[in-house]
């Protein structure tokens, strides 16, 4: 998985392209953690993304919970058909910010 | 049938979802990226328990037909994630915890999946009916 970051002055977009899976979630969760940190809201675009496996649910509810938790917001866009199938199975679709869902 | 035996080691993720990919190239990016997950989820979840804490062999086998059939085989402890009760879908975030999930996007995303145990191993079989690209046809 590839991740681009760019930096506003009110957000923070990472560009994920490739796959969300058990060998590149621990990269994100340590991405996104760190820019949470930064206390700007986060959106995540997921435009270039193959698919989402567990693992990668994962960290996008530890990141869901721990932005929250700093008062900001964590939102997804660009979210494909496929991947919103997945996000409706699981429930996500109810703990995460999406955008036009 | 087609078969590949690798350790059962995440890092050999990338060399299984390959294998697999190179046998189901006429299908839809759609079915592709759903076998993406499910051998994710199958192959994540032997690396991670079935031999813990040595290390041990995955065989994974492909038949493809009109419908498309995965068997992953390892000779680890017995284990049947069929049997695991369906995590709750309803919570909210902070109440959401993460176990169970893959086997249950597993479940959701084939048409089958079968467990058995042959004598000291573990055998997961999952199938699905092949959905081709469709190609572009001219009517006259």
């Amino acid at each position: 998985m590839i991740i681009t970051a760019e930096e506003s002055v009110n957000k923070i977009v990472l560009g994920l392209s490739g796959r969300l899976d058990t060998t590149t979630a621990p990269q994100l969760q340590k991405e996104l953690l760190a820019k949470i940190e930064l206390g700007q809201d986060i959106e995540l675009n997921f435009e270039e993304l193959n698919y989402v496996s567990s693992a990668g649910l994962r960290v996008l509810l530890i990141g869901e919970k721990t932005a929250k938790s700093k008062d900001i917001t964590m939102t997804l866009i660009n979210v494909s058909e496929e991947i919103m199938e997945v996000f409706n199975m699981t429930g996500f679709a109810n703990v995460l910010r999406i955008e036009g869902a | 049938m087609h078969e590949l035996f690798v350790e059962a080691k995440t890092e050999n993720l990338d060399t299984v979802l390959e294998f697999v990919n190179k046998h189901i190239e006429h299908c839809t990016p759609k079915l592709k990226n759903q076998f993406g997950i499910v051998v994710d989820e199958i192959f994540a979840n032997i690396s991670a328990y079935a031999y813990n804490p040595m290390v041990g062999g995955v065989t994974v086998r492909i038949k493809v037909d009109d419908e498309i059939a995965i068997e992953f085989e390892d000779c680890g402890i017995p284990y049947n994630p069929l049997t695991n009760e369906d995590p709750d879908i309803e919570l909210s975030a902070e109440e959401r915890e993460i176990g169970g999930l893959g086997i249950f996007m597993v479940k959701n995303l084939m048409d089958s999946v079968e467990y058995k145990r042959y004598g000291t191993n573990n055998v997961l079989v999952i199938k699905k009916q092949a959905d081709r690209e469709r190609r572009q046809r001219h009517e006259n």
